[in-house]
């Protein structure tokens, strides 16, 4: 808490806000306008989102994060075209999106490599649905098997790879298809810690050296604060946009700045919106239940 | 804790064990059998006779019950004559396995009681033809429509329903429908082989099909697969080790439908063998040829099972059958 009352989020260092001069400059890549969706349940109509807006500029990489229940997964399904929505628009390029395409790459958080084909032909699955012919797919699938570091694993199957390696060929997969945005919903969630800050440091040089837009979800407030230029805070019941915070620590970021006072405040400034300080309303069911634990052993018999 | 030993719940077994079990299972029965045969203190509730004496009934070879042969044998006594001898046997219809596994052989070599009787591989290789043309015919419809009804919602609701009804309808009760449409030889017989199959074909294969996981279907339409393709280079890929598995399954089935099939109409292919030797009491034929059944089934299923393996490199629970 020290931290922020030295430095604010919200203070950008000349070279940080530069960026964002530079990155604000380019063109507008996806752009959601006033988008809600509500469905019926058994207790009736339940809204899952509320006027959402926001714009994603070309090569930005913005993060999604929100508690528990705040539709974040819902948002991203609608992006890729999988879920329906009841009212607004979702205007990639300008255009109105229909239904899932090419054009909006995913990567989920169960991997959802196809068992039956090896790293290689699942690289080049999305290629050869779009009528790229076989040589050229190959050779293009080799390329993006080369970047993403995985070209001596090109024949296994998937069941053979690690998690982290799966969702490398998921990531190189969805990027052959070289669609304008790429989506990703809490890619990496089933990874352990370490392998998690080596896919996340390699995300971002992937995404450094080429030219995509990334949208990823995540719960995990450092890897949004790691990876994002913006991030989106979305708030629950309904979900709707919190704030739309410009991430003031500067790049090229590495494990260093997981300590810098930027990062800090901008961690406590999330931790705020999405854990606010005895919240009334918006608490997760979780909390509802407070286990009373009774003693079961000794009295005497204490463990610390 | 327990989970080393033979009841280890869940292990995976060691290669010895494995086959030492596999073998036990068919040497325990088999050994039932011995004793039952070859001990004549097991059952054998029958005594063939080997000497009539005064007994005017009695033939030598003859088998009569054993509380009959006690009863003459008191009533010789009583009446000073002499006395019939024999020896404790089983019925007729139980023969031992030594004679069974003769038969293996010899009905091979016996020519048919009947002039123009099939012999058995002509039996045999009949039975195998009824077998296949149903499964097959069953498949061409049965294996494109379940795959349909899996993926689509509509068509699924739309045929299932009454699939779900027909298929409770027993087979065997459309034979004479099937003869009075088909005539009397192979076509009835196939037809009824394909009724048995086609209905449980449908339901299963949808139900296979709907256990494809759904995120690698949106997964493929994110990378902008459709339609057509959908299926093709996503749901048939995903589902073949399982519906592969599935039609093993269900030519098991087809193979219980065979006997009555072949008693429709003109009685043909092995059941005619079947009956042909029960006719004649020649159980120990009747044995052999109902054990080859199991045995050509078994074979079929084990070679594929073994093509299985090599035809899915990536399915992983094949391996653990």
């Amino acid at each position: 808490m020290n931290m922020t009352t030295t430095v604010s989020y919200l203070d950008q260092s000349d070279s940080v806000r530069e960026r964002f001069d530079r990155l604000k400059q380019r063109e507008v890549v996806l752009e959601v306008k006033g988008l809600g969706k509500t469905y019926e349940s058994h207790q009736g109509p339940v809204t899952a989102l509320e006027d959402i807006n926001f714009k994603t500029h070309r090569r930005e990489f913005v993060c999604v994060i929100g508690p528990s229940g705040c539709g974040k997964s819902t948002l991203i399904r609608i992006l890729a075209g999988l879920e329906s929505y009841s009212s607004g628009q979702v205007l990639l390029d300008g255009e109105p999106v229909q239904g899932p395409c090419r054009d909006r790459g995913m990567v989920f958080q169960g991997y959802t490599l196809f068992p039956w084909l090896t790293v290689k032909k699942n690289v080049m699955f999305g290629l050869e649905v779009n009528d790229t012919g076989r040589t050229e797919a190959e050779a293009q699938a080799r390329q993006w098997l080369e970047l993403v570091g995985l070209s001596k694993f090109a024949d296994h199957y998937p069941h053979q790879l690690s998690g982290g390696m799966k969702q490398r060929v998921a990531i190189a997969r969805a990027l052959a298809n070289q669609p304008r945005i790429l989506l990703m919903d809490e890619p990496f969630g089933a990874l352990d810690a370490q392998t998690r800050a080596k896919m996340q440091n390699h995300l971002l040089e992937i995404w450094k050296n080429i030219d995509i837009t990334i949208l990823f979800i995540t719960h995990d407030l450092d890897e949004a604060i790691f990876l994002a230029d913006r991030i989106l805070v979305l708030k629950a019941h309904p979900g709707s946009v919190q704030e739309l915070i410009e991430v003031p620590v500067p790049r090229p970021r590495s494990a260093m700045h997981l300590t810098s006072p930027e990062f800090q405040a901008t961690k406590a400034r999330l931790e705020a919106l999405i854990h606010p300080p005895q919240a009334e309303s918006a608490h997760s069911e979780d909390d509802d239940v407070m286990p009373q634990v009774i003693r079961m052993t000794d009295v005497s018999d204490n463990v610390e | 804790m327990g989970q080393t030993g033979w009841f280890a719940v869940r292990a995976a077994l060691t290669p010895q064990r494995r086959l030492m079990l596999g073998i036990g299972s068919f040497v325990l029965p088999l050994m039932l059998w011995c004793a039952v045969s070859y001990l004549p203190f097991v059952w054998h509730p029958q005594v063939l006779i080997t000497q009539p004496g005064d007994v005017d009934y009695f033939q030598v070879g003859m088998r009569v019950d054993k509380d009959v042969f006690r009863d003459e044998s008191q009533a010789m006594k009583e009446a000073g004559k002499a006395l019939p001898m024999g020896e404790p046997a089983n019925p007729v219809y139980l023969p031992a396995p030594h004679e069974v596994l003769k038969a293996f052989y010899t009905a091979f070599t016996t020519p048919p009681e009947q002039k123009d009787a099939p012999w058995l591989h002509e039996s045999l290789w009949q039975s195998m033809q009824v077998i296949f043309w149903g499964f097959v015919l069953s498949s061409l419809i049965g294996v494109p429509l379940g795959i349909v009804c899996g993926t689509y919602s509509a068509i699924a609701r739309l045929n299932e329903p009454f699939i779900e009804f027909f298929r409770y309808l027993p087979a065997p009760a459309f034979g004479a429908l099937a003869v009075a449409i088909l005539g009397i030889h192979d076509g009835p017989k196939i037809a009824i082989i394909v009724i048995g199959t086609f209905f449980q074909q449908v339901l299963v294969i949808s139900n296979t099909t709907r256990k494809l996981d759904f995120a690698l279907l949106e997964a493929a339409m994110t990378l902008g697969t459709k339609r057509w393709r959908l299926i093709s280079r996503v749901v048939v890929p995903g589902i073949l080790p399982d519906l592969y598995r599935d039609q093993r399954v269900l030519l098991g089935w087809a193979w219980t439908y065979l006997i009555v099939a072949e008693l429709i109409g003109t009685s043909s292919g092995i059941t005619f063998f079947i009956t042909q030797q029960a006719r004649y009491q020649h159980f120990e034929n009747v044995y052999a040829a109902i054990a080859m059944i199991g045995i050509i089934g078994l074979g079929i299923d084990l070679t594929l099972a073994w093509l299985g393996r090599r035809l899915f490199p990536w399915d992983r629970s094949a391996g653990k059958q």
